[in-house]
């Protein structure tokens, strides 16, 4: 039982590293119709560039917990955004209106060419920064088992709860989410009323990437290393919690996110570990046969 | 900004140089985390080191080369708008023409080259390696080129005839001919056992899960020891032998080899070229084989299909089928190749079965022009040789492979020889079909 509850906390974790990522897709989607295949490499980099900010920090013995990560977030996010940016306006947008196979292609593309532009520039060894935040909160012992919620699992849910809840305000109440949501609809009839429907875009993208920054500032606070390689699986597990969730809504990437982490973890703890990955991809296409629209997915009308 | 890039013709250097100082940004932006900043190892804790001069002659880099392109693009499109208005539009025919007369010279240099080159190892070599991605990228070319279906597992398929091979060969004695129908039949029945389920997806949805198809295939490999070795593969895979004949330096009790079948004295260069000469004929199968299934109700489907798939449904065909043949037929060729693979090197192991070759398969269908069968030789060609003429160019290979795909995208989004053309159509008499897009 207490092991089982701390496979639950574990999970959660993941999930909402996952739940982050996803919603990248998730908006990518929704309002250009493409999977962003270069979506993970992005997430990828941040964590390099997380991994580079902390060197520096400990280089300049900054000691405050909340300063460095407050610091490390921000020097993510602007990096981070402007690759979104940089991706969307190379591989995306000279496409744009020409066969669905062609810009998927070169985000194919786009997404090698990241993976090993980092691994040149930075070295294909593994990265080690030593443990940001340690410690954590004892919630159940057990003689055989304690149950224990470290900070930074905390902090990682505490901030995905926050930056959802804020993205659900950003995308209900403010204009750019009015624009958004237009341009998902109808992105013809949006520009015609004066939507800027190219900005609009770019937007998405790059705020996307800095959802993306954050979560691999956490994969950096959390495993404490960082390789060129991880931007592939994550990217995968991130688009089938999107799939999962229903491609297209932000709560549906979140839960999809959350079962992706929680299924992982429970078949890590009790099954094999080895599996894990099959386990992931058996799921994905699980749902897509049975249910092409995801969870909470609305059905996809196909406009002849 | 957009005005500024769109603004083609009436360019002024003012105009040009805020462009160029425009991408200069953004390339010193991109760079400073990758390219100016970078950890290294300092007694096993990290450090940062700077590499400002480096990003400096990056952004350099991005001004001059922004600058140049913008020109080049400029006076190309200008140049392309007098020609149009000068002459009609009778390239199409011409450009056809000339790939044909490439086809036919490209197929006699290969039949000649291990004849000119019979002493040069590396040559037969790097030759075979080029055939075996062509096969590949003839098997892709139906599933994506042709069907229209988006691949990106196809490097399952591959391992499966490969796998197949090395185990029938040495775990039950198979020997190359034998095994060489069973494992392509074996890989046609996964590419079905695949295709069935996820014959509803579209596009992107099908590309994600065939990747994690592939993905399922090597993480199985690599973990079930006991079936395929692990991570150490399966080594001392028989080689196929001349009708029974081996390539071996003494002849096997109460037979004779190669060597001494034909009076001849033992090189192991015999064997090299027989290889070589054996993925030629199983390529040119596959391309003759190819070429007539698209002349035949299923493959003028399969170009149908690609083109609009509502439009065949209205029309009454059966997607299902289409689909399933096209990943069944792809898979088989894959499997093909797959066993040949196993053949050559005699060790196969997961390694060898990454996405990334899924990548670079999907790469010459793409970069050829997808449904262009003398494309996918240019550009497998093009993919094998380019890293073999600089060896110092191959930690680059994969960076200007995603560079290559993207740009190529982007300058010509169906490929270096698209025409994008029906196989079949009538002609102007509207009485007999014409083969047009090779």
């Amino acid at each position: 039982m207490a092991y089982a509850l701390q496979q639950l906390i574990n999970g959660l974790t993941l999930g909402a590293m996952y739940g982050l990522i996803a919603i990248g897709y998730t908006m990518v989607y929704g309002i250009i119709g493409m999977i962003n295949f270069a979506h993970g490499d992005i997430f990828m980099v941040s964590a390099f560039i997380a991994v580079t900010a902390f060197t520096l920090l400990a280089a300049a013995e900054v000691t405050s917990i909340p300063l460095a990560l407050t610091f490390v977030l921000i020097v993510a996010i602007f990096f981070t955004s402007a690759y979104g940016w940089a991706v969307e306006r190379t591989a995306y947008r000279p496409l744009r209106g020409s066969t669905r196979l062609a810009p998927l292609i070169s985000a194919i593309g786009m997404s090698i060419f990241l993976q090993n532009a980092v691994q040149l520039t930075q070295g294909a060894r593994v990265k080690p920064i030593p443990p940001v935040i340690e410690g954590g909160l004892q919630l159940w012992s057990t003689p055989e088992f304690t149950v224990q919620i470290g900070w930074n699992q905390l902090l990682i849910i505490v901030t995905t709860v926050v930056l959802m809840i804020a993205f659900t305000w950003m995308i209900t109440q403010t204009p750019f989410g009015r624009q958004q949501r237009a341009c998902e609809q109808d992105r013809t009839m949006a520009a015609l009323l004066g939507v800027n429907v190219d900005r609009t875009i770019s937007l998405t993208f790059m705020l996307g990437a800095a959802l993306a920054a954050v979560a691999g500032v956490m994969v950096t606070v959390y495993y404490g290393v960082v390789d060129f390689f991880i931007g592939f699986l994550a990217g995968i597990k991130a688009f089938t919690a999107a799939v999962l969730g229903g491609i297209g809504s932000l709560p549906g990437a979140m839960l999809g996110g959350l079962l992706i982490g929680l299924i992982e973890s429970f078949w890590s703890a009790y099954l094999w570990t080895e599996y894990k990955d099959v386990a992931t991809f058996g799921i994905l296409c699980l749902v897509l046969m049975l249910r092409p629209t995801g969870l909470l997915g609305r059905p996809e009308v196909e406009k002849v | 900004m957009s005005t500024v890039v769109f603004a083609h013709h009436a360019m002024t250097p003012a105009e040009r140089l805020r462009d160029a100082g425009w991408i200069a940004f953004v390339a010193l932006i991109l760079g400073i985390p990758l390219i100016g900043l970078t950890t290294v190892d300092a007694g096993g804790r990290l450090a940062v080191e700077t590499r400002f001069g480096l990003l400096a002659a990056a952004v350099a880099v991005a001004f001059g080369g922004r600058l140049a392109l913008r020109w080049a693009i400029d006076h190309l499109k200008q140049r392309r708008l007098a020609r149009r208005r000068a002459a009609g539009n009778t390239g199409a025919n011409r450009a056809l023409a000339v790939v044909n007369m490439l086809g036919w010279l490209a197929l006699g240099a290969s039949v000649a080259l291990p004849i000119v080159f019979s002493d040069n190892r590396y040559v037969i070599d790097t030759a075979t390696t080029v055939l075996i991605y062509v096969m590949l990228g003839w098997g892709l070319n139906v599933v994506v080129g042709l069907a229209g279906l988006l691949d990106l597992g196809y490097v399952a398929f591959y391992a499966v005839g490969a796998y197949a091979y090395a185990l029938l060969s040495t775990q039950f004695g198979w020997g190359f001919w034998q095994a060489l129908p069973v494992a392509g039949a074996l890989a046609a029945a996964f590419g079905i056992l695949l295709g069935y389920p996820i014959l509803r997806l579209r596009g992107d949805y099908l590309a994600i899960v065939t990747l994690g198809f592939g993905e399922i295939i090597r993480i199985v490999l690599v973990n079930w020891t006991e079936f395929s070795g692990g991570p150490n593969g399966i080594s001392s895979i028989p080689r196929p032998s001349f009708f029974g004949l081996e390539f071996t330096r003494s002849a096997p009790e109460g037979g004779q080899n190669f060597a001494g079948f034909f009076g001849l004295e033992f090189s192991p260069m015999h064997r090299l070229i027989f290889l070589y000469y054996l993925i030629l004929v199983l390529a040119l199968l596959t391309h003759v084989f190819v070429s007539r299934l698209r002349k035949l109700p299923v493959g003028r489907a399969w170009e149908a299909l690609r083109e609009d798939e509502i439009a065949c449904q209205a029309m009454g065909m059966n997607t299902t089928h289409i689909k399933l043949s096209a990943f069944a037929i792809g898979a088989m060729l894959g499997g093909f190749a797959g066993v040949f693979f196993a053949a050559r090197q005699g060790f196969i192991s997961p390694e060898s079965f990454t996405f990334t070759e899924s990548a670079i398969i999907l790469a010459i269908v793409v970069l050829g022009g997808m449904g262009s069968q003398m494309g996918v030789v240019l550009a497998a060609a093009l993919l094998v040789l380019i890293p073999e003429f600089g060896r110092n160019f191959a930690e680059y290979r994969m960076l200007l492979f995603g560079l290559a795909m993207v740009l190529i995208m982007v300058w010509r989004p169906g490929g270096l020889l698209a025409h994008r053309e029906p196989t079949l159509r009538l002609s102007a008499a509207g009485t007999t079909g014409k083969e047009a897009a090779q």
